[in-house]
């Protein structure tokens, strides 16, 4: 996980305000603001059809909001054509121009500005060292393999001294190696130019990786606008609890609020909270990622939650271990290297510590906006 | 073990061989006979002389050759080439917009490339006879235009180079907008995008990227009109009312009326030689055969 960037101002940059699309009747982004901050790696992470790309293309204009408004630099931005905007894309298939070099490509967007020649020669040549592609010039695009091509588009669009730099699933033709490795090129890149990337990526270990802040979109909703370590550590829906990692959910009803721990109810068992941000009688979801699940021969002070080892699974650095409890459900473990393991077929005690039980809403504010939304449409 | 597998593939590989040969046979036969052996037939007749009463005299001569360069063969040889740059010319300036608003009309394209083929798998003879009932003098356009009180007499709509090349264009539209379409069907969208993402305008992403990317087809547009227009007789005939002679109205003749076969197969011969050079130049130029249905 990154640490947050430093040079990340408080200065908005692009805001968006109550923004709609609608493509006939499918509302595929609903009501969305949200502030994207100068300097900062911002990712909209979701599964696909959640919306992201078309937010993506809003800003960037090739997308027109059916309703609200988008400004970049406080101005407003819904009318302007995408070559009015000072906006630049990485394209998700690269969209370089196949008759020209690699030179042509980069200079494209200069040369369209009318720069003078010796000028656009000397920027492309420093574009051509920042992305380590030095001597590749005179290269024609369908010579050059996947990750070069990458390169040559982000220089192209980064020629321009964008804004807002919008890349839209660059890395996803990539072989696994290579995308880690140009993830942290990205973010090396990002933080040398302090130039404000909007990502957008399915892949949430990327998002992980990369960004400074992360929202987590579903069905045309930001479902959590956060740090990666937020994200992670304190999900606020079920939803950003299980796409972003693994996570054990557990419906559960508050039974009693102490001092020092709450007291839950489920279908398997009883288990303990902290008490902030729940009082007695709710209705909540406990979600514990998978690391944080412990087991024990004797019961443990505060839970009664039994189970029966299902089976272990290998995968290579860690061992999963599944467990299935009284009710039918599985959970999963994944830190099993302390103390004795037990054999497939044992009845074991399930617990967490309490920080590691966290309390989700049942129905948040986010899902009760979907569903109205639903209701209109 | 080894060795044995082997065999077996040398084995396999003798029958697939011989099923190629087989498979290939029907169409080696179809291009042998009816396409080779005839244009051999011809180039070997163009070079005999002509005998009295349409017979042909086997001796071997240039005369015909000599002829077509006589000013009053040459210049339909370049009337010819002339009528044919202008239609291939227009069919590409009206076939271009046409095309690309097909290709932009993803859900309806189906319907809009049936619409335009449907002229051209009717009948030419019924389509430029339609032409004949619309712009002769008793025709609609004249009538109307007459009784409007616009004109008093007929104008003369038909039998010009104009109509000719009016017709060509009409007959020959869809072979300039079928690759063309594939062309710019073809194209990536995203590199539109991409070029307004850097700021271009509408005019310059045109200019610089549409343009260039759709170059094969409006290469292979230009080959496939052009070379059906330099031969097509009939339209000259029906629109041209014999005011225009083209080279293909020239070798028609000297295969009927005139019945100098030796004459007619020489021209036919410099015609091949021109298409020829065509296809030629046409692959030079980094053109595939494959887009032309060839």
């Amino acid at each position: 996980m990154s640490d947050v960037n430093e040079k990340v101002s408080d200065e908005v940059i692009v805001s968006l305000l109550n923004v709609e699309k609608w493509y006939g009747s499918n509302n595929v982004v609903k009501n969305m603001s949200m502030k994207i901050k100068r300097g900062e790696f911002l990712t909209l992470l979701g599964p696909s059809g959640c919306g992201k790309t078309t937010t993506l293309r809003m800003i960037s204009g090739f997308e027109e909001p059916s309703a609200g408004v988008i400004k970049i630099e406080n101005e407003s931005v819904e009318m302007k054509e995408p070559y009015q905007r000072d906006v630049n894309t990485v394209f998700q298939s690269y969209a370089l121009f196949p008759n020209m070099t690699v030179f042509d490509n980069i200079a494209y967007g200069l040369k369209v500005k009318k720069v003078p020649k010796d000028e656009i020669k000397t920027r492309v040549e420093e574009m051509l060292e920042l992305v380590q592609l030095k001597g590749f010039e005179k290269r024609r695009i369908d010579q050059m393999s996947g990750g070069q091509k990458q390169r040559v588009a982000i220089a192209r669009a980064l020629i321009n001294a964008p804004k807002v730099l919008l890349l839209d699933e660059p890395l996803g033709a990539l072989d696994l190696k290579l995308r880690k490795q140009m993830q942290l090129e990205l973010k090396r890149l990002q933080k040398k130019l302090n130039i404000t990337f909007v990502y957008v990526t399915h892949d949430q270990e990327e998002a992980l990786t990369m960004s400074d802040r992360i929202a987590v979109m579903n069905g045309g909703i930001i479902e959590q606008l956060d740090s990666p370590k937020n994200i992670y550590e304190h999900p606020k829906t079920k939803f950003v609890a299980t796409f972003i990692g693994e996570s054990n959910i557990f419906e559960a009803a508050v039974n009693e609020v102490k001092e020092d721990c709450a007291v839950v109810g489920m279908e398997c068992g009883r288990g303990s909270i902290l008490p902030d941000d729940v009082s007695l009688g709710d209705n909540i979801y406990v979600s514990v990622r998978p690391e944080d699940m412990r087991f024990d021969t004797e019961s443990v002070e505060g839970f009664n939650i039994k189970a029966v080892v299902k089976e272990f699974i290998y995968i290579g650095n860690i061992t999963k271990m599944v467990a299935t409890l009284s009710n039918g459900d599985e959970i999963k473990f994944t830190r099993l290297h302390t103390g004795k393991l037990p054999q497939v077929g044992d009845v074991i005690n399930v617990y967490w510590s309490l920080k590691d039980g966290i309390p989700i809403p049942t129905e948040t504010a986010a899902e009760l906006q979907a569903l109205k939304n639903v209701k209109i449409g | 073990m080894k060795i044995i597998a082997n065999a077996d593939y040398v084995k396999r590989k003798k029958k697939s061989r011989l099923s190629q040969v087989f498979m290939c046979a029907p169409l080696t036969v179809w291009v042998v006979a009816l396409i080779l052996l005839p244009l051999l037939y011809l180039l070997f007749m163009s070079f005999m002389t002509k005998g009295p009463m349409g017979t042909v005299k086997y001796i071997f001569s240039v005369e015909s050759y000599i002829r077509i360069l006589e000013p009053e063969y040459f210049n339909v040889v370049k009337k010819s080439v002339f009528i044919a740059a202008i239609s291939t010319l227009a069919c590409v300036l009206v076939g271009y917009p046409m095309a690309y608003f097909i290709a932009s009309k993803k859900k309806i394209s189906g319907t809009l490339m049936l619409m335009m083929m449907l002229p051209f798998w009717t009948c030419a003879l019924v389509t430029i006879y339609s032409f004949v009932i619309m712009f002769s003098n008793s025709g609609l356009v004249n009538t109307f235009l007459m009784k409007l009180g616009i004109i008093h007499e007929p104008i003369s709509l038909l039998y010009n180079n104009f109509s000719v090349a009016v017709g060509m264009v009409y007959e020959l539209l869809p072979f300039a907008v079928m690759p063309m379409y594939s062309s710019i069907e073809k194209m990536d969208k995203s590199l539109i995008e991409a070029s307004k993402d850097l700021g271009a305008g509408p005019v310059r992403t045109f200019l610089q990227v549409t343009l260039p990317l759709t170059k094969p087809g409006i290469f292979a547009a230009v080959i496939l009109t052009f070379i059906p227009c330099i031969g097509y007789y009939m339209i000259t005939d029906m629109l041209g009312g014999g005011t225009t002679m083209l080279i293909g109205n020239v070798i028609y003749n000297q295969f009927t009326s005139a019945r100098d076969w030796p004459f007619g197969a020489a021209l036919s011969c410099i015609l091949a030689a021109v298409i020829l050079i065509l296809m030629y130049v046409y692959t030079k130029f980094g053109g595939d055969l494959d887009d032309l249905g060839a």
